[in-house]
């Protein structure tokens, strides 16, 4: 489970993850909004013979939405390895998914096609030239809908040109304690870069992680769009770094105390809900840090933040679960793996 | 029941407005609904109402009665519909709002023209010129770099496309 998460992490002290998604679509088939579920499935064809044509050693399993339960589909989008669009319309969707869980290729999200690849830690060089060898093996085998001003074409217009969408999930809970946060989410949007809470779109910041990515792709070039999220980026680090360590050497108690509460609290609790277990994982993964903690791993936080999400929770307990079920359930998995 | 502005569709949208106890009911089509300002679908700001908002004060080269009966030939849909969804429904959608895009993408992304990868398969014209393009920005950088057998190479590939377009 949530495999991607292993493999080596830079700077995964505020980097928890490095993502980049490509939109392309087919020239020959309407876009999936306006499709018919016999189009839908003539093109998803389409695309499993191609994926035939991959060299050996390199595997994907598929997984059609229709035929997982509601549980399974969630824990996907809880792992990161889907988008929740994918999930809206089950007859019509599928994705192919990487052994090693960097890679997916979704079939009939918004687009026909929706290329991510997922690395820990801020990696937007493997990123980019893993996405490129999935994208230029897909092209060489489909007839992708390009236009010779507006570049790659999507269903909506916010996609158009490059179709690249990268974005860095950020750890910034120092930040957060002295209220720099919502500063610095303006000044990202000043510059054109988007920040939205763990889950992509409208979805809430939880544990104080946030998503960082481009907004425009028209216009620049790709390497160009990258460079300066990156840049953007280090900024951050550093920032929450120097903020770290002022906290360390001017509140150094209140500092500690906030940690091992959050440890303690994880630790022996009998019942938590998913929000309160993320602020508390938080605190520890910034005792992590900051050198308080050092019996834990950023991974081993990783993969409890994706573990005790609600559909994942039920797929570890293999059968659905009420609020107080999983609350309960939540904190035996926390407790076992702390 | 048909809807009491056009007389002609069937009501979808019903809607009771009081006001200081006064009940009046409104039974729309979808079509009329959505031009009456009255009613609200949803208070949220959603994205494709942002987009149809900048559709409708975009500086045009066309004027709206006009690109309004244009209609994609591929996917059937037509420049209302796409107001109002503020999606593309194919790729051939493209060429048939052309005359609205490019205010559209400036409005967006500041710009109207892709200059990021081009597909190794795109053949035309552009895609050419536009390889070429970015070669010869590479063999600036080589040569800068003094790498001047990677710059030969590159050098050679620029001569080949040239050719290619009758350059």
């Amino acid at each position: 489970m949530v495999k991607w998460v292993e493999g080596p992490a830079v700077d995964e002290d505020v980097v928890v993850s490095t993502r980049i998604r490509v939109a392309r679509n087919l020239r020959n088939y309407k876009f999936p909004q306006r499709m018919s579920i016999q189009e839908a499935e003539a093109l998803t064809n389409e695309i499993l013979n191609v994926m035939k044509k991959l060299p050996s050693g390199v595997n994907y399993k598929f997984y059609k939405i229709n035929s997982l339960t509601p549980v399974e589909r969630v824990s996907y989008i809880e792992e990161h390895l889907i988008s929740p669009g994918l999930i809206n319309r089950p007859d019509y969707s599928s994705f192919l998914l990487k052994d090693n869980e960097s890679a997916t290729i979704m079939i009939n999200e918004e687009d026909h096609l929706r290329i991510q690849v997922l690395y820990p830690g801020l990696n937007f060089e493997k990123a980019w030239e893993s996405i490129n060898e999935i994208d230029n093996f897909l092209e060489s085998n489909l007839d992708y809908a390009y236009h010779d001003e507006f570049g790659y074409l999507t269903a909506c217009p916010t996609n158009v040109g490059t179709g690249i969408r990268a974005s860095a999930m950020v750890h910034i809970p120092a930040l957060s304690i002295i209220g720099q946060v919502n500063g610095l989410i303006n000044g990202f949007q000043k510059i054109g870069l988007t920040v939205r809470g763990l889950y992509g779109e409208g979805t809430k910041a939880f544990g104080d992680l946030y998503q960082i990515s481009n907004q425009m792709t028209l216009g620049e070039e790709e390497e160009e769009i990258i460079r300066r999220l990156k840049g953007v980026i280090y900024q951050t680090i550093s920032k929450e770094r120097d903020v770290r360590e002022n906290l360390l050497s001017k509140r150094r108690y209140e500092i500690e105390d906030r940690v091992f509460r959050s440890y303690g609290l994880l630790k022996y609790s009998r019942k938590i809900s998913s929000k309160e277990a993320m602020q508390h994982l938080s605190n520890v993964r910034m005792g992590i840090a900051m050198g308080i903690i050092n019996d834990v791993k950023f991974k081993d936080i990783e993969k409890i933040m994706i573990g005790i999400q609600p559909g994942s929770i039920q797929k570890y307990a293999n059968r659905e679960l009420n609020d107080n079920e999983r609350d309960i359930l939540r904190a035996k998995y926390i407790r076992e793996r702390l | 029941m048909l809807c009491q502005i056009c007389g002609k569709n069937q009501a979808t949208v019903h809607y009771t407005k009081i006001i200081n106890g006064n009940i009046e009911e409104l039974h729309l089509c979808d079509e009329c609904a959505m031009h009456n300002k009255e009613i609200e679908f949803d208070s949220t700001f959603s994205f494709h109402k942002l987009l149809s908002g900048l559709m409708d004060n975009l500086q045009g080269e066309v004027p709206y009665k006009e690109v309004k009966t244009y209609k994609c030939p591929f996917c059937g849909m037509d420049y209302v519909q796409f107001r109002q969804t503020g999606k593309f429904g194919c790729a051939q959608c493209y060429e048939t709002f052309k005359p609205k895009l490019k205010a559209l993408f400036r409005s967006i992304h500041g710009h109207d023209k892709h200059v990021g990868k081009v597909p190794v398969r795109a053949n035309t014209q552009v895609a050419k010129k536009r390889r070429i393009q970015k070669l010869k920005e590479q063999l600036n950088e080589l040569v800068a770099k003094e790498e001047f057998e990677e710059a030969a190479k590159v050098r050679d590939k620029i001569k080949e496309l040239e050719k290619d377009i009758g350059q």
